[in-house]
């Protein structure tokens, strides 16, 4: 099925980039996502079955993949609306389909690879397809934004491609030749830890530009804040979850050897770092999408924080960059309308948005609510498991930090929110704003119920498959 | 006869942090894939025919000729002015360079592993940071391609130490090269080029918070 759906991405692909016809455009896109559905279910019932040598859908990716199926499709919906608003070119809405189902795909096969070296090329192919996305505009901010976004994530990719040779000399000695991450688990305590040491931190180091994590976040703002707002929700959502895959199979591997401890500590620091850059960021942000991307950095050093401190953070991580998942794709889905509205992503250009768009008002105002994990939504379930695991850890100082930095993020991110929906504009011409249909919000609506849903009433398969994905870890 | 040749690379790295005109760093990059060519020839005696062929026509055709060929196209097409335009003064970066070549033989000193040729190592790595250290020392964009072309030859040494055992990492590093050839010089060398006209990072420094 894997090889199949790959074919058939490459040929929609190759047909959505040379067909201008604007009715084959859309039916095409309705078919992959059809297409995409299947693939997702059909690998939810062959769980654990080897594919084609290299492709093996174990529970953490069945879990990453759904969660990428359920938000792909109101994805092409906002890309459809946002393409039909803006009057694009038959060329340029080609390539702009085009490229976001070959991203879409790769980072499905980066998800059920089950070789470190496969899962590689696949992360190649997303800087290539998200390249293409960020420049969609073809003006210079954009040009900048994707000069920054390809060479960050070139030199990224370099150094996972030098992990992967360090892990290969520890291979080379412990006797294993094949780059498959259950053959490295089963001999992962033959593995030198030297070359092991080095390795994470190359792979690792490699993985934070993708994932959105101190040393190497700084791309991924830049491309969320260029990219249309579509593309943005699928960068900082389903992206950085690939980010998640390939450093948690990577330390499950470690995980398993004695320098267990060393590693955690590695993650820790880039996880306080992570949130602390966020903080410095948030509390004096202006511009409202590069906001909404220094969140996702703060998300992305929780779920961190939670993998590095393990016995219930390991599955507070997992539910936690889900819920994640469906959380921040709504807000920036609905980021479009509020730029339809203001065509402006300056804090200072907004205001009063319960006046304009009320359903959108409510969406960013419950958007804010389930962003920063106040009760009625479901991070606050994962993040308060996160915080009891620290406890539990006996990690006391890192957590008041941690608690504190929080704190000063709700400040930042509230007080522009608030500012939004809240507060009169500075200059606003009536006449120009456009009736924004409710309708655009429904999918935002039904996102945010479904974060909500899975953290209080989680369904029994759901639960499962996390705590499978745990095993993976000890 | 390797590891003269790994040595000669080396020390092409003290003249590259030297280096006043980007012509100079071609020209360096040329002389590295020559050598990486000769060193591909020798270290690569166990894998079959075929793909050792590939694998130096790659390192002739893309690391030797094209890419630096290409780039000198781009300089003149673009009128690009000739000076590598440091932050530092040349003397910091030699030292620099040195301290980082001196700090990779330390290190390699610390690993008792006899699987490992120590000159491979002490050279890839010592490529690596010194490619990284010119990028944040270099103010062109250019230059800092040339840089990442640097670090991606440490690199290409560094599969060398395992490409008789897993010849597949060698041509996975093939199409790193490839990939990054294609993508960052083709399209947005190009692209650059069309919307700047002198194409220097301090244009490229809009986005911020």
């Amino acid at each position: 099925m894997a090889v199949i759906f790959l074919i058939a991405t490459l040929f929609i692909g190759i047909l959505l980039y040379f067909n201008k016809n604007t009715s084959v455009h859309y039916s095409f896109v309705v078919l992959y996502a059809v297409l995409l559905c299947i693939f997702g279910v059909y690998e939810y019932y062959h769980i654990n079955e080897i594919e084609f040598q290299f492709f093996k859908p174990d529970s953490l990716s069945v879990i990453m993949l759904l969660a990428l199926c359920i938000v792909s499709i109101p994805a092409f919906y906002h890309a459809y609306r946002y393409i039909v608003t803006r009057d694009e070119t038959p060329r340029s809405r080609g390539l702009f389909f085009a490229s976001l189902i070959v991203l879409i795909a790769a980072i499905c096969m980066a998800y059920i690879s089950n070789n470190l070296a496969v899962m590689w090329i696949f992360v190649e192919i997303t800087t290539l397809s998200a390249s293409a996305l960020i420049y969609h505009h073809r003006n210079i901010r954009a040009l900048e934004g994707v000069w920054k976004y390809v060479f960050i994530c070139a030199i990224s990719i370099t150094f996972i491609y030098i992990g992967i040779l360090f892990l290969s000399l520890a291979m080379k000695e412990a006797g294993i030749d094949a780059l498959s991450f259950d053959e490295l688990m089963n001999h992962a305590g033959k593995l030198d830890p030297f070359w092991l040491k080095l390795a994470f931190l190359f792979i690792f180091t490699g993985f934070t530009a993708k994932m959105g994590l101190v040393p190497m976040y700084t791309a991924g703002i830049d491309a969320k804040d260029k990219a249309p707002a579509p593309a943005g929700a699928l960068l900082s959502s389903i992206l950085m979850n690939m980010g998640f895959v390939g450093i948690y199979r990577v330390y499950a591997i470690i995980s398993k050897t004695e320098i267990q401890q060393w590693a955690s500590t590695v993650l820790i620091i880039s996880a306080v770092l992570s949130i602390f850059v966020a903080t410095v960021y948030m509390t004096h942000i202006k511009n409202i999408k590069r906001m909404f991307a220094y969140s996702s950095i703060e998300h992305m050093g929780i779920v961190l924080l939670g993998l590095a401190v393990g016995g219930i953070g390991i599955y507070a991580a997992i539910l936690h960059i889900v819920l994640h998942t469906f959380v921040k794709p709504a807000l920036f889905f609905q980021f479009n309308q509020v730029y339809r509205v203001y065509q402006s992503k300056s804090i200072y250009d907004v205001g009063h948005y319960f006046k304009y768009n009320k359903a959108g008002a409510i969406v960013i105002l419950l958007g804010f609510i389930s962003a920063t994990a106040m009760p009625p939504s479901g991070l606050f379930i994962s993040e308060f498991l996160v915080f009891q695991s620290l406890f539990e850890a006996h990690r006391f100082i890192i957590l008041l930090v941690i608690l504190i930095l929080l704190t000063m993020i709700i400040w930042g991110f509230g007080s522009n929110i608030f500012k939004i929906l809240f507060t009169p504009p500075m200059i606003i011409i009536k006449k120009q704003i456009p009736r924004i249909s409710p309708w655009d919000s429904v999918s935002q609506y039904a996102l945010l119920a479904l974060a909500v849903y899975l953290a209080y009433i989680p369904p029994a398969m759901f639960v499962q498959l996390i705590q499978e994905a745990v095993k993976l870890i000890q | 006869m390797s590891d003269i040749l790994l040595i000669i690379f080396a020390i092409s790295l003290l003249f590259m942090s030297i280096a006043n005109r980007i012509f100079t760093y071609l020209n360096i990059l040329i002389f590295q894939g020559f050598i990486l060519f000769g060193v591909t020839f020798l270290a690569l005696s166990e894998i079959n025919t075929i793909n050792l062929v590939l694998i130096l026509l790659e390192t002739i055709v893309f690391k030797a000729i094209a890419v630096p060929f290409f780039l000198k196209s781009i300089i003149k097409r673009n009128k690009i002015t000739r000076e590598a335009e440091p932050y530092l003064p040349n003397f910091v970066s030699l030292i620099v360079v040195t301290l980082i070549i001196v700090i990779t033989i330390m290190m390699s000193s610390q690993i008792n592993d006899t699987n490992l040729d120590k000159t491979i190592f002490v050279v890839s790595l010592s490529n690596l940071f010194t490619g990284l250290y010119l990028i944040v020392s270099r103010k062109k964009i250019i230059t800092h391609v040339i840089a990442y072309l640097v670090i991606e030859n440490g690199v290409f040494i560094l599969s060398l130490a395992v490409g008789n055992e897993m010849p597949m990492l060698v041509n996975l590093g093939i199409m790193l090269d490839i990939f990054a050839s294609v993508l960052i010089l083709g399209i947005f060398l190009n692209k650059i080029g069309d919307v700047l006209k002198d194409p220097d990072v301090s244009q490229l420094r809009n986005l911020k918070d």
